[in-house]
């Protein structure tokens, strides 16, 4: 017992001195891994926003045909049915990010990853894809035909 | 030996003690039985692995790893550099027959239950080999950055992507950004080139090391034999002969593959074009891929597709755990248990490979 009351001082000086060297060893682990996970993180790209592209000319989409266009950094599936009825939805798959393509045959918007299929108004309605596409606003003045994101 | 190469050896000998290398060579022996055979592709798969090391610094004397520049790189090394189809489509090849052998050396250890103490460490580096390898697989296939390449990896880091928590921020680290594009093409690059080689030749030194110092590991029957009728066979030179004869006949079996079989190049990725028809992830990932496609989107209250992923994750954790969990076999007792869950695995991952490759 006595010696342990002896040991006392003692120990209270390796425990400051383990506090402060493993906060030391802490701290500089730190200052070399912060820089190093900030740097593994993509800075934000300044991309400029885009809130409507011109597609062309209403004469030139087909009837019954689906055409993929540029949406600022993303694919936009631009629908025009055998009636003539323009219509605009993302072409990106809501399932896992592939893109999307109108299947004549079908009469449906189809994924050819996992065979997901949406009908023309864009709804899921077969295979893998968990919600609908993002409809886009088709805009048509005159003989240009424009597409809009929906506000 | 000539005189003078006896020279060489002896000054050679005198710094670094050859001798006792050559006596601990001389020791080394290798158990005879009927299960034999699987002792070869480990070794079969370490010169697969050197193939590729090789071909792989030839082919980064012409490729170009940017958005730009990767396809062309690749067209021009395929059209324009001589025996450049060759080297590609050895390094294509030799991939897919490393994840073969990798993945019959890894069955053959586990049903001879050979990860049992004291080899636990061996069992463990070679799983994360095996995974590894897969990394490579997956990296290296966006590298010719064409159609196919590209909607495999949005597909790939979309399903980590869906993790919840840690997935978005794994996804864009794994992209260099929101969407898969040149970014993701340098990264997968300085995997596939720097990361993933750098941490695999560490992991293989550890692995050759443990299999040298510990020996051949012996099937259990072996055990029970009495040492007198153990049969067994010198390593040098009579194993390593056979391991070189066997590697001799995979570089002719990987030129025969490479010749009438070359790898394509396919079409550019564009980012604006729609999935072509017919796209499959690499065979080794069709048993995942087809098992996602039958779990429900929607399973009570848990996405389905997150649940389907977090099964594979815990199947392969448990997987390379197991000799931390199979205490039978490391107490020498029989384990049928083990025998049976393997079988499920192997009889489960070729049904539904063969599922995917038909539909």
């Amino acid at each position: 017992m006595t010696e342990n009351h002896e040991l006392q001082p003692q120990q209270t000086k390796r425990d400051f001195l383990r506090v402060i060297l493993g906060g030391s060893l802490l701290a500089w682990l730190g200052t070399v891994i912060y820089p190093i996970l900030s740097y593994l993180k993509p800075p934000a790209q300044a991309e400029a926003e885009v809130s409507s592209v011109k597609v062309g000319k209403l004469s030139a989409i087909e009837k019954d045909s689906g055409t993929l266009f540029r949406f600022g950094s993303k694919p936009v599936i631009l629908l025009r049915s055998a009636s003539g009825e323009l219509r605009a939805y993302s072409a990106t798959c809501t399932h896992l990010d592939c893109t999307v393509q109108y299947r004549k045959d079908f009469g449906l918007i189809w994924c050819a990853c996992h065979n997901g299929k949406y009908d023309v108004n864009g709804r899921n309605v077969s295979g893998p894809p968990p919600r609908p596409l993002d409809e886009f606003k088709v805009i048509v003045q005159g003989e240009e035909v424009f597409i809009s994101k929906k506000s | 030996m000539k005189p003078t190469l006896k020279k060489i050896y002896d000054w050679v000998n005198e710094r670094v003690e050859l001798d006792n290398l050559i006596e601990f060579m001389g020791k080394k022996y290798v158990p005879v039985h009927r299960h034999s055979v699987w002792y070869y592709f480990g070794g079969v798969s370490l010169f697969l692995f050197i193939i590729q090391v090789v071909t792989g610094i030839l082919l980064l004397m012409y490729y170009k790893g940017s958005e730009d520049l990767a396809f062309e790189s690749i067209q021009f090394l395929m059209s324009k550099v001589q025996f450049g189809w060759l080297i590609r489509s050895i390094h294509s090849w030799a991939a897919n027959l490393f994840i073969l052998t990798a993945m019959i050396h890894m069955f053959s250890v586990f049903f001879e239950k050979s990860y049992r103490k004291p080899r636990e460490i061996t069992w463990l580096t070679g799983m994360l080999m095996f995974f590894l390898a897969m990394g490579f697989g997956f990296s290296g296939y966006l590298l010719p950055w064409n159609e196919l390449a590209f909607f495999a990896t949005k597909v790939g880091t979309d399903i980590a992507g869906v993790l919840p928590l840690i997935g978005k921020p794994i996804m864009i680290f794994l992209r260099g950004g929101e969407e898969v594009t040149g970014a993701t093409l340098s990264r997968f690059f300085g995997f596939h080139v720097a990361v993933f080689p750098g941490i695999f030749t560490v992991l293989l030194g550890v692995h050759l090391l443990l299999v040298q110092r510990q020996g051949m590991s012996e099937p259990m029957s072996f055990e029970n034999t009495p040492a007198g009728e153990r049969k067994t066979m010198p390593f040098f030179p009579n194993f390593l002969l056979r391991d070189l004869l066997l590697w001799l006949i995979v570089l002719n079996l990987l030129a025969i593959l490479a010749v009438f079989f070359p790898w394509e190049l396919g079409k550019k990725a564009d980012a604006f074009a729609a999935a072509p028809a017919g796209i499959k992830p690499e065979w080794y990932f069709l048993f995942m891929f087809q098992s996602l496609k039958y779990i429900p989107g929607k399973l009570w209250i848990f996405d389905g597709e997150v649940l389907g992923i977090l099964l594979f994750g815990v199947a392969g954790l448990l997987w390379m755990m197991v000799p931390f969990w199979d205490s039978k076999s490391a107490r020498g007792e029989k384990n049928k248990f083990i025998t049976y869950l393997g079988l499920f695995v192997v009889f489960y991952i070729i049904i539904f490979t063969i599922i995917g490759w038909i539909s």
